[in-house]
């Protein structure tokens, strides 16, 4: 596999041509960190790294918004945006290790994820309660499509409705209809202060109501997380605050959850720490992403139990990661995964880590459903060569 | 001036001749009209500017008349054009001639609320206002547009609506979680979560599909988020000698980390029109004034209201009213959200932009529209939501006046390519319908159009649904580009293509 990496946009504008006037297949690269989500495709011919389109175009502190090229870290971009008080509000985890695993293997992708990648992939992380995902930060895109056209949509002001929301088509698209160059997002007032209300139960049942309790009340939580880890038969909600003062809010949900009953409840106020330990648990060797309605959280609470697994959940959304213990034979975790699918139907459950075996006996996307012809249109009409990132996504797209 | 615009846009796009009897046969003949006086009710949307009658309008009952409809024209080949309240105020909705307008006004079910989960689903008819009305008073629905207690949600999300609590909230797309939708071709489909989920796998065609004018389609079932109602609400309207003064004052707040609900701003004529429509006891010598509503928590709400006001004060207000009753909250709201109506009071017509500006560009903004008024001898009334630099310029004039209504239009257009000048949007929640699709090509090169056909006609290859909006010329699909060859990965049997 040949590898490029283009610095302007023509570059790789040329470089899509050449794809496309050969009918070879091309990958996107950013930080590689998850290079292995999506159907198992052969490798491709050519892979266009973003490493090159690296720059932050603007920020714009007055107007809390900012133009980042694909290849910008968000570590990078988080780092410049807190000089001024602000950031994205896009926290998803950064590596495939929440920040451990070996020597070399951290060095592979030492920059952590790009902004690029966290759009193509819709990745997110414990903002998005509040804050909401990457479709909802991105007010303009700049993109490569495969015959080499360069388009914008979208605009620089956080509100706008001229012409088609070509943003989030492209969000969580996987490359397959071209190349984010680079994405104009929604900056957010970085809280001064934050505090943490954590409530602890080995009690699987309570944990969901507690959770549904801060939900539901008008407190206006920065993030609203639950995890649950089944071996060891603990778990806890947790709610974070943020303001200048975030003290009277966490006071007074940590006295909602105590009329709960039967939860250990501690407040936070350096909740560095346990939020790190939210994102990271979204990556592991086996992790299934549900998407369910808030209610059906007890449902995903028995299924992960059942399973021996371990989860974490944005609780007030119904989105849920679920890592499953290692099978030392594939068939048997990919027993598991159809397990846990059947008993959360119809809810999506996607396969986002797994090892090659598993990827290869199931569809890491699951049972095709919705409007998949449509889709295919979509992708014959951006990438009519086929030679963004064909057979990748879902449906074969 | 709106017809030969509008005679232009179907070109090139061949259509049939309206199959009558089976729209009657769909909907019953008392819900098919044909007669021309009785379609004059269809002829134009919120933008009186414009209007063509269309051939016939047809009021569906269900999704599944909605669908039949679709497709009897389609099979056709008649154009249509859907259409909520009739509220818009780009032409979005405007018929096309020859045409069929689908109304789905009738169409007002609210099929479930689900508080547990905070969702509702609803058909496209029901009103804005009525959601928020279904799920309160614990919870409600945040956009909303001035016109709420009139827009349908079907319209809303064709448009990609806002109102004046977006800036906190977010828009129209932001809380769309699922739609069903009848495509072009007459099939029904449900784009994003089936079950109001987030993340179904695939592509975004919700994301797409709200805010694009009606133009992919027909939404028939509408699945919103909604939240917890705020525990607390306080409301402040400041005077201040400038609207520049008033901006900085938005500046100061959004910089401290303060997020109000609403944050709006009106001139001196603005002021003047409204108080003539409402006497909201706004004084009409203040230059600017600006209502902060911060909403929340009881604690936050407290804490954050002084510095608030702080700031107004910081900023040279000349008086600041602090709404002490739910009554007197609802007074500062009626002057506002009455502020186009009002106009009548101070102008026979008035014609209204909705440009957006980076929030910081506010003052050379406002010098220029100042400038520009100047130079066409007319006056502007402003008003903004101020939190996300959308504005409202409403230009003035006399239809009465000969050559004075092509020349507000001409200087409504010379704004908006201000705000675009100045790095913002041509539209930030009317859309751009027939009236801005002219400017298109001040924001967006032949690239990016070209990218948003690729989209439409992945949806709507006739070009048959709403066409003349949104795109600045009329274009056709094509077939997709290339012979078809078979896919390595294909031949391998790795993927399929459907």
């Amino acid at each position: 596999m040949k590898s490029e990496t283009p610095s302007t946009y023509d570059e790789a504008a040329e470089l899509l041509r050449g794809a496309t006037a050969d009918g070879r297949p091309v990958r996107f690269r950013g930080g590689g960190t998850k290079l292995g989500w999506g159907r198992p495709v052969p490798e491709p011919d050519l892979e266009i790294c973003t490493e090159g389109l690296d720059r932050i175009l603007e920020h714009n502190a007055g107007d809390f918004t900012a133009v980042l090229q694909a290849g910008v870290p968000l570590a990078v971009a988080e780092g410049a945006f807190a000089t001024a008080g602000q950031m994205l509000a896009l926290d998803p985890p950064l590596s495939p290790w929440g920040g451990a695993g070996d020597d070399a293997a951290v060095e592979a992708v030492a920059a952590g994820a790009t902004i690029g990648g966290i759009v193509a992939t819709n990745d997110s992380g414990p903002l998005r309660h509040h804050y909401g995902g990457v479709r909802d930060l991105i007010v303009g895109v700049a993109v490569v499509l495969s015959d080499g056209t360069v388009s914008r949509a979208g605009g620089k002001v956080i509100k706008n409705v001229a012409g088609y929301d070509l943003g989030k088509l492209f969000a969580g698209a996987f490359g397959t209809l071209g190349l984010i160059a680079d994405v104009t997002v929604r900056l957010h007032p970085r809280p001064a202060r934050t505090a943490t209300v954590v409530a602890r139960s080995s009690d699987p049942t309570q944990l969901p109501a507690a959770a549904a309790t801060l939900a539901h009340a008008p407190l206006e939580a920065d993030c609203l997380d639950l995890w649950w880890d089944a071996d060891a038969g603990a778990g806890a909600v947790l709610a974070r605050f943020g303001s200048a003062d975030p003290g009277p809010r966490v006071e007074e949900a940590a006295g909602l959850l105590g009329k709960v009953g039967g939860l250990a409840i501690d407040i936070d106020t350096d909740d560095t720490a346990c939020w790190e330990a939210q994102r990271a648990a979204q990556r592991g060797d086996v992790v299934v992403k549900v998407s369910a309605l808030p209610a059906a959280l007890p449902a995903v609470m028995a299924a992960t139990q059942a399973l021996g697994g371990t989860l974490v959940a944005r609780a007030g959304l119904g989105l849920a990661w679920i890592q499953l213990p290692v099978a030392d034979d594939g068939a048997e975790t990919v027993a598991r995964i159809e397990s846990l699918r059947g008993a959360l139907a119809p809810a999506p459950c996607v396969v986002l880590d797994a090892p090659a075996d598993v990827r290869a006996a199931l569809d890491p996307w699951g049972d095709e459903t919705g409007p998949v012809g449509l889709m295919h249109k979509v992708k014959e009409r951006f990438d009519p060569a086929g030679v963004c990132a064909p057979g990748l996504f879902v449906g074969g797209l | 001036m709106g017809e030969t615009n509008v005679q232009s846009m179907s070109k090139g796009v061949s259509t049939g001749s309206v199959p009558l009897d089976e729209l009657v046969a769909i909907c019953g003949p008392d819900r098919v009209i044909t007669e021309h006086a009785a379609l004059r009710t269809y002829e134009s949307d919120g933008l009186l500017q414009y209007a063509v009658v269309p051939a016939a309008a047809v009021l569906p009952d269900s999704a599944s008349e909605v669908a039949a409809v679709v497709a009897a024209c389609h099979r056709a080949a008649v154009p249509w054009v859907a259409r909520g309240s009739g509220t818009g105020l780009s032409g979005g909705s405007l018929p096309v001639e020859g045409g069929v307008v689908i109304s789905l006004s009738r169409m007002r079910r609210i099929l479930e609320v689900d508080l547990a989960n905070q969702r509702i689903v609803v058909e496209p008819g029901v009103t804005n206002a009525q959601i928020s009305a279904a799920v309160g008073p614990t919870h409600f629905y945040p956009p909303d547009p001035s016109s709420q207690i009139i827009c349908s949600i079907g319209g809303n999300v064709a448009e990609n609506s806002g109102g004046v609590h977006c800036f906190k909230y977010g828009f129209t797309t932001n809380w769309v979680v699922g739609c069903e939708v009848v495509l072009p071709d007459g099939s029904t489909t449900v784009l994003g979560g089936a079950a109001g989920e987030l993340d179904r796998p695939g592509y975004d065609l919700l994301g797409a599909f709200v805010g694009s004018e009606g133009t992919l389609g027909v939404a028939t079932k509408i699945t919103l988020r909604i939240t917890p109602a705020p525990e607390a609400t306080r409301t402040v309207v400041a005077y201040f000698d400038t609207p520049e003064q008033a901006g900085q004052v938005v500046s100061d707040v959004v910089s401290a980390g303060v997020v109000p609900g609403a944050m709006e701003i009106m001139d001196n004529l603005a002021i003047a029109a409204t108080e003539a429509a409402t006497h909201a006891g706004n004084p009409l010598d203040a230059g600017a004034l600006l209502i902060v509503e911060l909403d929340g928590s009881e604690s936050e709400c407290a804490a954050r209201f002084d510095e608030v006001i702080r700031f107004c004060e910081a900023n040279g207000a000349t008086g600041v009213r602090i709404a002490q009753s739910e009554d007197e909250r609802a007074l500062i709201w009626k002057a506002r959200k009455a502020a186009f109506a009002a106009m009548g009071r101070i102008s026979p017509n008035f014609y209204v932009q909705d440009g957006v500006i980076p929030r910081t560009r506010l003052p050379q903004v406002l010098r220029r529209i100042e400038g520009l008024g100047a130079e066409y001898g007319l006056r502007v009334a402003n008003v903004f939501h101020a939190g996300d630099g959308n504005l409202h310029p409403l230009v003035l004039f006399d239809a009465a006046v000969p050559g004075e209504a092509e020349r507000a239009e001409e200087l409504a257009g010379r704004i908006v390519e201000v705000c675009v000048e100045e790095g913002g949007s041509l539209t930030g929640e009317h859309g751009i319908g027939v009236d801005k699709k002219r400017y298109m090509p001040k924001m967006f090169s032949e690239a990016d159009l070209e990218a948003f056909q690729r989209l439409r006609c992945a949806f709507d290859p006739d070009g048959r649904v709403n066409p003349g909006k949104v795109m600045p010329t009329p274009r056709l699909c094509g077939e997709v580009p290339g012979p078809y060859r078979q896919h390595p990965l294909e031949a391998a049997g790795v993927i399929e293509r459907l």
